[in-house]
């Protein structure tokens, strides 16, 4: 191979271009972005950057160590807007075409804006530095705030806005926060914390309308009551950005849709991070991951089966892995919950804001969860991929 | 060479210990575990790996 291009310059972008330098590629590579400034940490813009703590001096993903050894050709500023797998050649908006014998997707997802509240000002979404600064800014009016999503971003904004002393409401479909990821009795743990540090957390509930004259003045629900707030954050999920692919042969389904080794349809075209679907054969699921350290995995694992084959290559099965950050807790999961698993708490508890709690299904555990306790979790993640049996781990706990 | 990790900054990721298994392991207590404090040049280029895929930034090469 001697050309490579990879299209998305953020975390999964990034981390393919190094992998590709490090395992020793040293043909032409290309690193194409649409967002102009030099790849940057996400997870920051809902905690340390809301709260006024970082500045964007502290988001730089490459820590200060530039670019220019990777000795690539960076293209930033510029959108990828087609490809062409049978010419094997990645179109940019300003014009040019990018012939490759490797090609890494790497573009991530967006912020999903609902159709409400449209021309009004003081409606913001958290995505890009963009986002978040803006955000930052708008809050030190000191608004009151209405949070519309309680997912991980929604949550994270609360407890931001929360030690900033800001009055907050947030709203959720769900009967409860995160109960798609977490299972019930964790996610009602979840509400109580944030219902603990002053949160007006509704659920079952959603939004009908965004008011007001010009401003934001108020979010009107479903059930008809109307809430008071100057400033609307939309933390509605993400939508993979895959429109550039249209038409280019690449089979798309909520993402590229790859194999288990993070190869798509189209030959030498891997790819990885927030934008990928992939069957994990760990869990015997199809599953689009939009989690850090999963994007950086995937890079890896994309540019180990684009610089050696299939043969080569291990299927890419890992226990996703989150972490997030909400007042004092560090939440951290690995692997995957469902409904109808088991869950035991084997450690600690929620009153004590310190707890290791296991998921199981089928004589397994599939998932573990920790509060303030992360040596845990990673403990417990390696032995999830090794096949953790339900009935050890919980016995070598009580012991 | 030196490593150091700040271990109020590190959580246990452990994504230090696939850039360079050589200097860093996480046991069986998920506790975070330097192999070699003064590592050879041979490990430099996986070093500065760590250091930076760290999602912390917990890890510093001084020297
Ligand atoms: C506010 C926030 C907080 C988060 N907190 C956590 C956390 O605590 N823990 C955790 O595990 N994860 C967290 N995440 C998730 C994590 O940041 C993502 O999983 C990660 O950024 C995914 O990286 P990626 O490179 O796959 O995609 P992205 O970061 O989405 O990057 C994709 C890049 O591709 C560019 N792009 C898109 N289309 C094109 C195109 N056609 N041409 C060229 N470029 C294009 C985009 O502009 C973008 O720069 C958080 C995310 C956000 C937004
Ligand atoms: S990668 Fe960073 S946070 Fe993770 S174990 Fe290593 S030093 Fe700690």
């Amino acid at each position: 191979m001697r050309r490579i291009v990879v299209v998305g310059a953020s975390l999964a972008g990034l981390r393919a271009v190094e992998a590709l330098r490090r395992e020793g590629y040293e043909g032409a590579l290309t690193l194409v972005g649409e967002e102009p400034r030099a790849p940057y940490d996400r997870p920051p813009l809902s905690k340390q950057v809301l709260r006024g703590e970082w500045g964007e001096d502290r988001l730089d993903l490459r820590r200060g160590a530039g670019l220019e050894e990777l000795e690539l050709d960076a293209r930033l500023g510029v959108l990828a807007t087609g490809l062409d797998g049978r010419a094997r050649e990645v179109q940019l908006a300003d014009g040019s075409r990018l012939p490759y014998d490797g090609l890494l997707i790497a573009t991530g997802a967006r912020a999903r804006r609902l159709p409400l509240g449209e021309g009004l000002s003081g409606v913001h979404l958290v995505r890009t530095l963009e986002d978040a600064t803006a955000l930052r800014d708008a809050l030190v009016a000191g608004p009151r705030v209405c949070v519309i999503g309680a997912g991980f971003i929604g949550l994270e904004v609360a407890a931001s806005c929360r030690a900033l002393g800001l009055s907050v409401t947030a709203i959720e479909g769900l009967p409860l926060p995160l109960v798609n990821k977490l299972g019930v009795p964790m996610a009602a743990a979840v509400a109580d914390l944030h219902r603990a540090e002053g949160v007006d957390l509704r659920c079952g509930v959603t939004v009908a309308a965004i008011e007001g004259d010009g401003r934001v003045e108020r979010v009107r629900l479903s059930d008809g009551t109307a809430i008071d707030a100057d400033l609307v954050v939309m933390g509605v999920g993400v939508a993979p950005n895959v429109e550039w692919l249209r038409g280019s042969g690449i089979e798309l389904d909520d993402g590229v849709l790859c194999d288990a080794r993070c190869a798509t349809a189209l030959p030498d075209v891997v790819a990885a991070g927030d934008v990928a679907r992939w069957p994990n054969a760990l869990f015997d699921e199809t599953m689009r991951v939009e989690h850090w350290t999963h994007a950086v995995e995937q890079a890896n694992a994309a540019v180990q089966r684009l610089l050696r084959g299939a043969e080569a290559t291990e299927p890419f099965a890992p226990a996703p892995y989150f972490w997030s950050d909400q007042y004092d807790v560090k939440i951290q999961f690995a692997g995957r919950a469902r409904e109808g698993d088991e869950l035991q708490v084997i450690e600690g508890s929620v009153e004590a804001r310190k707890l290791v709690a296991l998921y199981g299904r089928e004589g397994r555990v599939t998932g573990v969860l920790t509060w303030n306790r992360p040596p845990k979790l990673i403990a417990y993640r390696r032995q999830i991929a090794q096949g953790l049996s339900w009935a050890d781990a919980v016995s070598s706990a009580s012991s | 060479m030196k490593i150091v990790v700040d271990f109020d900054l590190c959580q246990s990721h452990g994504l230090c210990t696939q850039a360079a298994p050589e200097v860093f392991e996480i046991r069986d207590d998920g506790f975070l575990y330097i192999l070699k404090e003064e590592p050879g040049e041979d490990l430099r280029g996986k070093l500065e790996t760590a250091v930076r895929e760290c999602p912390t930034g917990a890890i510093k090469v001084e020297g």
